[in-house]
């Protein structure tokens, strides 16, 4: 057997670790894993033997079936834990979970969890491949590694590329692995919302800032919508969801601003009407549920990676159509 | 009671400028004398001090001993053996214990229980405002009566501009200054550690230096209006020393804080999620720690303490957002004094020991700080030579939530005496 020369290490917790060679690999890997959910018979025995655990803190849809069917896909032995009816909603530490899982012998661990640093927290506490899918305000890097592969996928190369990043940064994940990942890549990123949903010194992560979206759409070649959460509002963020609409939502008015091969991206699950209107995600230029697709590939690649794959053994390690 | 002879020591007391070789003689737990040599005493205990340091006894007007309430992290007994084992010959307790400590029987308690531990002293701190809520003044007179040296509302800070007033003008009649951890809890909100890019980077929510500034402001200008004494505790912000040192040359009574973890570590230090880097105030930008390192040199920070607050391993063994704040302090902060200030040539080792013991005595009108003739017998013996790695194995205290934790330090406390006693003698 030849020797792994390519690792994504054991875990995956943000972009921010990772080479820009290894996030061109593990695009290139999804690349070739995308076919297998085109086939009539969608598994693949690549994982076959490994347990894998789905541990969801906060809830979650779409990362979490996501994982899922990767899992599945691969012939993976999946549980998936919500926190809410588990030992975790029951005052049990993440550290006695985690021991937990380590005395079960599980191969790898997915998990979303509210605080920043809790998957470099369990990666540190158990032997198994930890993946982050989404630490609180952290990373989300599975969502950032989708996210560049849809752009890929439209754009061809990262070289020139304007990517602006729309909306509360300051609370976001998904902001955090795409500035990383994209800066990684070669393209431009640009962040625009109100100051009160931007970080502190966001500029020194070597992003340009636009208060205004005009602005910032007539930059862009890619816009990435963020979710606006509801309680932003309570919480004194902005004055009022209709306001935010008005200033900072992306309405197809605005979108003509823009070049017309404008690529618009959501990580979901989108607030119609608030942060982007529907004939917006809707219209052409929204690759919408082309992220959702490439997400499945894209946590393919990641579980068959830190499994101990190789990039030039996908190809084989699918096994004939 | 035995006497005491510390036998060629360089003796360090900058409450009368002194700094020389020579034995210190205690009598009756109180210093009978200095001099060049004292000749053989039969009854006296004799101490070799050659090639070593002679302070009067370290004061650290900062700790948090969890009793009652939080004994599973720090009692007093383990607290006090903590401090003695740091050299330290006194500590003011800080008041947010559970059941909070906002009247005489809470000082009561406190008083008692350092009485059964054979340690440093303890003079307790007394909330400002009843169970800490910031609503109504505590019983402050009845307090001070009961041994209270102070007042705070250190980990539930007086948000109330009006209630922090009336405190100071109610406890300028008792001679006692007001503590205050100066944070405007509506700017700091849910932050976790230091504002900046480095919280921005790991997602965590950040406490900008105003939430600390405009507090500090704040309590100058009313010590100012009250013409009374206000202590400001764990100074970590460039633009709060500033501010202290301009107050200080307009003659506003204020004495401040500077911890070892402010004077030496920055933010950098969360990376990777640290818990044992979670403190409050954070660990500022590097410009905030030349700020506090200056303000300390000139005198404009004149108290060295360490807001020692110990949680047990289980509680530091969270997410950094779940963690609570606070670091140990009582046993590495005279080695990281000699280390990281004196040898650095921030402050002498005169300026150190007045930083340690004389000016924390005046701050809170305690005895010591002094090895004057007839004040206490409390004595700390250094031995500035020794080299020595943090092992927190080996901490007296219960807790072990140190940032310091193998760090390789030079000088450390070989005896240290309370009243005449050897309490403790060294590792």
């Amino acid at each position: 057997m030849k020797p792994n020369v390519f690792s994504l290490g054991k875990d995956l917790v943000g972009l921010e670790d990772l080479s820009t060679d290894q996030i061109v690999t593990v695009l290139d890997t999804a690349e070739a894993f995308k076919e297998i959910s085109e086939r009539k018979i969608k598994k693949v025995p690549v994982l076959r033997g490994k347990t894998i655990v789905n541990l969801f803190f906060e809830p979650s849809t779409r990362t979490k079936i996501s994982f899922e069917f990767a899992e599945k896909r691969l012939s993976a032995d999946t549980v998936s834990v919500s926190s809410v009816g588990s030992s975790v909603s029951k005052g049990e530490t993440l550290v006695d979970t985690a021991r937990n899982l380590e005395a079960m012998k599980i191969d790898m661990v997915v998990i979303r969890h509210g605080s920043s640093g809790a998957a470099k927290f369990l990666g540190e506490k158990i032997p198994s491949n930890v993946i982050n899918a989404g630490d609180g305000s952290h990373e989300h890097p599975t969502q950032g590694l989708l996210d560049a592969l849809t752009i890929r996928d439209h754009l061809g190369s990262f070289d020139g590329l304007k990517v602006c990043i729309i909306g509360d940064v300051l609370h976001s994940r998904v902001a955090r692995s795409n500035i990383h990942g994209l800066l990684k890549l070669g393209a431009s990123v640009g962040v625009c919302g109100p100051y009160t949903l931007l970080p502190a010194d966001v500029e020194k992560m070597g992003v340009r800032v636009f208060s205004r979206i005009e602005e910032a759409i007539e930059w862009s070649s890619v816009l990435n919508v963020l979710r606006l959460q509801l309680e932003r509002m309570h919480s004194g963020y902005i004055p009022s969801l209709r306001e935010y609409n008005q200033k900072w939502g992306v309405s197809k008015q605005r979108l003509k601003l823009g070049s017309d091969e404008l690529l618009v991206l959501h990580p979901g699950p989108m607030n119609r009407g608030v942060e982007i209107d529907s004939d917006v995600a809707d219209g052409q230029n929204s690759v919408i549920l082309e992220q959702v697709t490439n997400g499945v590939a894209v946590r393919m690649a990641v579980l068959y990676l830190l499994s101990g794959g190789t990039p030039e053994t996908a190809e084989s390690a699918k096994g004939v159509k | 009671m035995r006497s005491v002879l510390v036998r060629g020591g360089r003796i360090v007391d900058p409450s009368q400028s002194l700094d020389k070789k020579g034995d210190l003689l205690i009598v009756d737990g109180k210093i009978e004398a200095i001099s060049d040599e004292i000749g053989r005493m039969e009854e006296a205990i004799e101490l070799d001090a050659r090639d070593q340091i002679v302070a009067p006894g370290l004061i650290d007007v900062h700790v948090h001993f969890r009793e009652p309430g939080g004994e599973h992290k720090e009692t007093i007994e383990t607290g006090v053996r903590a401090a003695v084992a740091g050299g330290i010959t006194a500590v003011c307790t800080m008041p947010n214990t559970d059941p909070v400590t906002d009247d005489p029987a809470g000082i009561r308690f406190v008083l008692a229980q350092a009485e059964k531990a054979a340690g440093a002293r303890v003079y307790p701190l007394g909330a400002i405002s009843k169970n800490q809520e910031g609503k109504s003044l505590a019983a402050i007179g009845e307090m001070v009566e009961a041994g209270a040296v102070g007042i705070t509302d250190d980990g539930n800070p007086v948000m109330n501009g009006g209630l922090m007033r009336m405190a100071m003008e109610y406890a300028k009649a008792f001679g006692i200054p007001v503590a205050d951890h100066p944070e405007d809890l509506d700017l700091s909100r849910a932050g976790t550690m230091n504002e900046s890019l480095n919280s921005t980077r790991m997602g965590l929510p950040g406490k900008p230096n105003i939430s600390e500034d405009i507090q500090i402001i704040r309590d100058l200008l009313l010590s100012e209006l009250t013409d009374s004494r206000v202590h400001i505790q764990h100074v970590s912000t460039a633009y709060g020393v500033e501010m202290i040192r301009q107050a200080k040359s307009r003659g506003v009574q204020v004495t401040a804080e500077a911890t070892p973890h402010h004077l030496i570590l920055t933010d950098s230090e969360v990376d990777g999620y640290n818990t044992n880097a979670k403190m409050n105030p954070p660990l500022r930008s590097s410009e905030d720690r030349d700020a506090v390192v200056q303000g300390f040199s000139d005198g404009t920070l004149c108290v060295y303490a360490t807001d020692h607050a110990p949680h047990h391993y289980d509680e530091k063994e969270q997410t950094f957002a779940d963690a609570p704040n606070g670091i140990v302090g009582l046993e590495t902060s005279l080695g990281i004094g000699l280390t990281y200030l004196v040898a650095q040539g921030i402050v002498d080792l005169s300026t150190l020991v007045d930083r340690m013991s004389c000016t924390p005595a005046r701050a809170f009108n305690l005895p010591g700080g002094t090895l004057k003739r007839g004040s206490i017998g409390d004595v700390t013996i250094i031995d500035p030579n020794v080299i020595w790695s943090v092992d927190s194995n080996e901490f007296m205290s219960k807790s072990r939530n140190t940032p310091f934790e193998g760090l390789k330090l030079k000088g450390r406390a070989s005896k240290t005496i309370v009243g005449g006693k050897i309490v403790w003698n060294g590792f």
